[in-house]
């Protein structure tokens, strides 16, 4: 066998999993009702590929091979456990076989999947590993790198998740249409979360920009797209998501510091990301609904996107977006990010004097004292910018914010 | 699938001035709210509980029974009534879960009560 070959096959492999893990899990999950059992079947049929398809050869339907052979492992799992315990009960996982309830909503496995996955009943931090574990199909020592925990930390998270989902019967369905909305949006947050991280890293230690978790939150958020394509906030999610992820190579300078969006060279923008995130604000915009909260962050980010400048960003579209932001999330870090852009409509002065007014909720928030700071250093108030460059240096956690926040301050 | 949903006192007894847990319209919603479990088959048990300062403990697994005084555990918080109910998930659990959070006037606790081996 040719070195061609076997570059194929494990291309095919890599390719296989990518494609298929969540799909392999999910209906392993709902012929078995038990998402143990699934999750090793689906590492099994992976593990038989592995061995198998270079001498085979790649089958002509991966996916359907894939599913058979975790079938088959799964029932392997649930003997070897019968053998070990007579007791052993049958799964509990509840399954709802009723089809999928609203428009817009394609009845799949895997969306029964991301729906449990993510049940509001599971900690923010468990919904977000065990999404990456079951429906990303990342290792459990990749997520615990990713999110900064010990593997074996991580590995305990992951089981508890699992043993809460059995034990209190939390449903393998997508939610009835009156649930819908609200479960939707807690799906929403936990793959924007996952973005995130990967696109302002929290830890001090960690790379600033992480490209494996920006990437496995695009790629999940794409999953969710295909599967309810007629959703807004889905569609503005993944908007904004590829408009943030189209300014990453001009996010970071030569020397690791972190780069404004002022200062950011638009010329390293990816082109192609920026087109498919235009193209979802408009299906939106044409759309004519009332836009939620993704949609209407995606719309500020194509607007930043689409000037050539920063000095032609349209600001008072940018203000009245935020705007109407602030009707659905009057949230202080919303007021925050809303007087940045009051700073270049109305001036420094009337966006310092609206930041002021949120110390009190945002008074251990870094972004807090940089945009302050940064609005000081513009009026000429240097003593105080810099006091609060100090305060926003103390409280940043990401390295390379940190340097561009020194960098400010000592230009002062 | 039976989940015990655990009322939790976390003051209100004691703002309203009493010893045992409910108001008058407490009691009330905790009526229309009963009723409504029993007409959609969600109903199994429910009890409110006495002042937990009227508790005693009794540990008998040495040589002789060790009765106390009082609660096993001093807090603010404390158990004040708790139902059991019947439901097809957890979904079912939360929401029913959510009307007697409102009923009662009190957080809530649900957990899955263990179903027998079969």
């Amino acid at each position: 066998m040719n070195d061609g070959v076997v570059n194929d096959v494990a291309n095919a492999i890599t390719l296989a999993h990518r494609e298929e893990w969540a799909r392999v899990v999910a209906t392993v999950a709902k012929r078995f009702g038990d998402l143990d059992i699934a999750e090793d079947a689906a590492s099994d049929a992976f593990a038989v590929a592995v061995e198998r398809w270079p001498a085979d050869g790649v089958p002509p339907n991966p996916g359907g091979w894939l599913t058979t052979t975790a079938n088959r492992k799964a029932i392997d799992l649930i003997r070897r456990e019968n053998n070990r315990d007579r007791k052993h009960k049958e799964a509990v996982m509840i399954i709802d076989n009723e089809p999928a309830p609203p428009v817009g909503v394609i009845d799949d496995d895997r969306l029964r999947l991301i729906f449990a996955c993510c049940h509001p009943a599971l900690a923010m931090e468990s919904r977000v590993a065990l999404t990456l574990r079951m429906v990303g199909g990342l290792t459990v020592d990749e997520i615990a790198r990713a999110l900064f925990v010990q593997e074996s930390a991580m590995a305990r998270r992951i089981t508890r998740a699992k043993t809460k989902i059995k034990q209190a019967r939390i449903p393998f369905r997508v939610p009835s249409a009156d649930d819908l909305p609200e479960r939707l949006y807690g799906v929403l947050a936990v793959l924007f979360l996952v973005f995130n991280e990967g696109y302002l890293a929290t830890g001090r230690d960690a790379a600033p920009v992480r490209d494996d978790l920006t990437a496995e939150g695009i790629r999940l958020t794409r999953l969710i797209r295909d599967l309810m394509p007629e959703d807004g906030e889905v569609a503005g999610l993944l908007a904004m998501m590829l408009l943030i992820d189209a300014r990453r190579p001009a996010r970071l300078s030569a020397s690791g510091e972190l780069v404004t969006i002022d200062e950011q060279n638009r010329g390293a923008w990816d082109r192609a990301l920026i087109a498919e995130g235009h193209a979802l604000v408009r299906e939106r915009l044409r759309a004519n609904t009332p836009p939620g909260r993704y949609q209407i962050l995606a719309a500020i980010n194509a607007v930043h996107t689409s000037a050539p400048d920063f000095r032609d960003t349209d600001w008072s579209q940018v203000v009245a977006l935020y705007d109407q932001l602030i009707q659905l999330d009057p949230s202080p870090i919303v007021a925050l990010n809303r007087a940045v852009a009051v700073a270049e409509l109305d001036g420094p002065d009337v966006a310092l004097a609206a930041v002021d007014r949120l110390g009190g909720a945002l008074n251990d928030y870094h972004a807090f004292h940089a945009t302050r700071a940064d609005l000081l250093r513009r009026l000429r108030r240097t003593t105080e910018a810099r006091e609060a460059y100090d305060r926003a240096i103390e409280l940043a956690g990401n390295a390379a914010e940190t340097a561009s926040l020194i960098r400010r301050r000592d230009r002062l | 699938m039976q989940y015990l949903i655990s009322v939790i006192d976390d003051g209100q007894a004691q703002a309203a001035g009493r010893i045992d847990s409910a108001t008058a319209d407490e009691a009330a919603a905790i009526d229309v709210f009963n009723e409504q479990m029993q007409t959609d088959g969600h109903w199994v048990f429910a009890g409110g509980l006495g002042d937990p300062s009227a508790a005693t403990v009794i540990d008998n697994r040495g040589d002789e029974p060790i009765i106390s005084d009082g609660p096993y555990i001093e807090s603010k918080e404390f158990l004040a009534g708790f139902w059991i109910i019947e439901a097809a998930d957890l979904d079912v659990a939360l929401r029913l879960a959510r009307e007697a959070s409102r009923a009662c006037n009190r957080k809530v606790e649900v957990r899955p009560v263990l179903q027998e081996e079969a």
